[in-house]
């Protein structure tokens, strides 16, 4: 297990080496000159020389790759260009209306999610589920911006349930005035390719051998679905959970940009319309790390739920 | 995969089949015939297979139908004048009759002529001329063109027409689209053709290569490509150029993935051996023996990918990181629907929403049917 840990671990290093490579190559060797894209965001040429040196600009490429990896292993991307905030203050003070959004929208969708499959496999093949299904492709094919602006035009605008957009400092009145709108959405938009995803995960397992056995020896439908074939499908189920874990931090940024809502998602739209190069930096590398190590401890988590895996 | 036989003579035909001097020729004839039918080609199958699906021809005239559309817009036979302010501001759609258009009133009160207008031809020196000038002013044209009060599917805040915006927005989002995921099959095909062919340490360097690419959340390596490409001088202002190559670049991944286990799977195969040994190089043997093979994995992913990235060009144009501010896509309106919505104007939301919802259902289903069709497998 210790071994198996150590080794993925290590794995990981190549992959960190390669995505600093690759945005390091992007910003530096794609985006151009930060002095010309500045042009017009900072009016001090103090300033700009400022940012170049601290860049090192002037220095030949590897001395800036060196600058570069000092930045992402001291957790330091220096200040924002456009506002002078320290990229770990944005972060900082960003995550948090982004977690609020994400991590009620991540419960209630997974919840929902098994919930509804395991309905719909139990009548797999009906004309209800048959429907459920048709209903599934059309919802996914309507634009997740269709959504939220019709959305919020009837249940905040119209109809007037929920604030049209905004943000408090505190905590409990962002969970239960602000964000219900946007998780609401989130989740049913959501919801239609996560329930076809686990209702074939479901209907996978149910062709086995066992649940004609459990069948067989006479268990209620209930106790087939629930306690064998629900526990079995939790694997690939699981497996889609710890997939969408990093978006958790990433936020949606749509509905961030549409709800008005501080999160990190808009923060970084932002900092895309501005040319604004250490937050996204700083957002790409870090959230690629987080990524690789979710799903490190996700690997880990199967042998919790599935004893076949063993760690070689 | 019954597939695998075919490349060996094109068509699906085993061209040589010894002729033994003891058989009669009915009897070769009689075989040719049973050869013949027996061996349809996996295309062939895969057409049968199509054409008895209703829901894969459906949803396939609905696709061909928008294809002729986006055809028809590309050479300017429709929609050309979609920028012609025809009718007036947020004129309703006809369906809908004349209903009461503040937008369009107060533009109108603006220009009209305020009080009554009093006769001053008594005292106006100028008055004997009022005619000749009246008849001037008939003859030449003062650009006040009539604008209607209502178009078929309504108008924009500019009085443009919807119906040709939406025509043309399916144009731009439909050819963003397929150019993109074109652009990132071709990289994952050739990638992962070079990586499951080769093997070795080529393959271990792009295999690290699509880590990196993985480990990336994918909405942040687009926009991490989008801010650096804007802030490029020269690919900032390459236009749609620029949003095809953010979502290709970033896109390949997918394809790649399928292509390498493809070509992993075919490699050792004994037609593969068999090009071998007949003296085919590396290329020819990718690329003429297994490529076809592994043809219809490609083109499935190529249809998925077209539909997922018509979905990132309307969700990055609506954020202002698509298509160039002077053209018009499915997202682009949708960005001006918002505002619309608030004001009781919804026709180009439900224009650019339907148009859009219309083709990625058919477009899925297509793809279902596509799958279905090509996997010999499903008989």
């Amino acid at each position: 297990m210790f071994a198996y840990l150590l080794r993925r671990t290590w794995q990981i290093v190549p992959t960190l080496i390669g995505v600093i490579l690759l945005v390091f190559f992007l910003f530096n060797a794609v985006g151009g000159d930060p002095a010309e894209q500045l042009a017009g965001l900072i009016s001090n040429p103090e300033q700009i020389a400022s940012i170049r040196k601290e860049l090192g600009l002037d220095l030949p490429a590897w001395q800036q790759l060196w600058i570069f990896v000092t930045q992402v292993a001291t957790f330091d991307f220096g200040n924002s260009w456009a506002t002078n905030e320290s990229v770990a203050h944005i972060f900082q003070t960003r995550l948090p209306a982004t977690l609020t959004i994400m991590v009620p929208w991540l419960v209630l969708e997974t919840a929902l999610g098994v919930v509804l499959a395991l309905a719909v496999a139990a009548v797999r093949g009906s004309l209800t589920d048959r429907a459920i299904m048709i209903v599934c492709t059309v919802a996914v094919s309507i634009s997740f911006l269709v959504y939220i602006i019709v959305f919020q035009w009837l249940f905040a605008f119209r109809l007037g349930w929920f604030p049209v957009q905004g943000w408090s400092s505190s905590t409990w009145t962002n969970l239960t005035l602000y964000a219900p709108l946007p998780v609401m959405l989130a989740v049913f938009v959501s919801l239609a390719p996560q329930l076809r995803l686990y209702r074939s995960f479901l209907l996978d397992e149910i062709g086995h051998d066992y649940v004609r056995t459990a069948r067989a020896k006479g268990l209620s439908e209930r106790v087939v679905m629930l306690k064998h074939v629900l526990r079995n499908a939790m694997i690939p189920i699981l497996t889609n959970i710890a997939i969408q874990v990093p978006t958790l931090f990433v936020g949606s940024f749509l509905l961030e940009v549409f709800f008005s809502i501080p999160g990190l998602g808009r923060e970084i739209i932002v900092a895309v319309n501005r040319s604004d190069f250490p937050v996204i930096k700083a957002a790409t590398v870090y959230l690629a790390m987080l990524t690789m190590v979710i799903n490190l401890l996700a690997d880990v988590l199967y042998k919790a739920v599935d004893p076949r895996v063993t760690f070689k | 995969m019954s597939g695998a036989s075919t490349p060996l003579a094109p068509g699906g035909e085993y061209a040589a089949v010894p002729d033994g001097p003891d058989l009669p020729a009915a009897d070769l004839a009689d075989q040719a015939a049973d050869r013949d039918a027996a061996s349809t080609g996996v295309w062939h199958a895969a057409g049968k297979r199509m054409l008895r699906d209703r829901v894969g021809m459906v949803t396939m005239v609905v696709v061909v139908l928008y294809l002729l559309v986006v055809a028809g817009s590309w050479f300017g036979w429709i929609a050309s004048d979609w920028q012609a302010e025809t009718g007036v501001s947020y004129a309703s759609p006809t369906f809908l009759g004349k209903v009461e258009n503040l937008e369009a009133l107060g533009g109108a009160a603006d220009g009209a002529a305020k009080g009554p207008t009093l006769d001053i031809s008594d005292v106006d020196p100028l008055a004997p001329r009022y005619r000749e000038w009246a008849d001037r002013t008939a003859k030449t044209d003062s650009g006040i063109v009539h604008r209607a009060e209502t178009l078929p599917f309504g108008a924009d805040k500019w009085g443009r027409d919807v119906l040709k915006k939406a025509i043309k927005g399916a144009q731009v989002s439909i050819f963003v689209g397929l150019a993109a995921a074109l652009v990132a099959v071709v990289i994952g095909t050739l990638l992962g053709a070079v990586a499951g062919y080769f093997r070795g340490w080529i393959d271990d360097v792009f295999e690290w290569f699509y880590s990196i690419f993985t480990s990336i959340p994918y909405i942040l390596l687009i926009l991490s490509f989008a801010a650096v490409f804007r802030a490029n001088p020269v690919l900032a202002h390459a236009g749609v150029l620029t949003i095809i190559a953010v979502l290709g670049l970033t896109g390949w991944t997918s394809a790649y993935r399928l292509v390498r286990a493809e070509y992993i799977k075919h490699r050792a195969r004994e037609y593969v051996r068999a090009a071998d040994a007949i003296g085919a190089s590396n290329f020819s043997r990718m690329f003429v023996h297994i490529l076809p093979n592994a043809s219809h994995v490609i083109l499935v992913r190529l249809s998925l990918d077209v539909v997922a990235f018509i979905k990132a060009e309307v969700i990055l144009s609506f954020l202002g990181l698509g298509v160039p501010i002077d053209m018009v896509s499915w997202g682009t309106m949708l960005s001006e629907a918002q505002s619309e919505l608030v004001i009781g104007k919804w026709w180009q939301l439900v224009a650019a929403g339907a148009g859009m919802a219309v083709l990625v259902t058919a477009f899925s289903l297509f793809t279902d049917s596509l799958r279905d069709a090509l996997d010999p497998k499903l008989k």
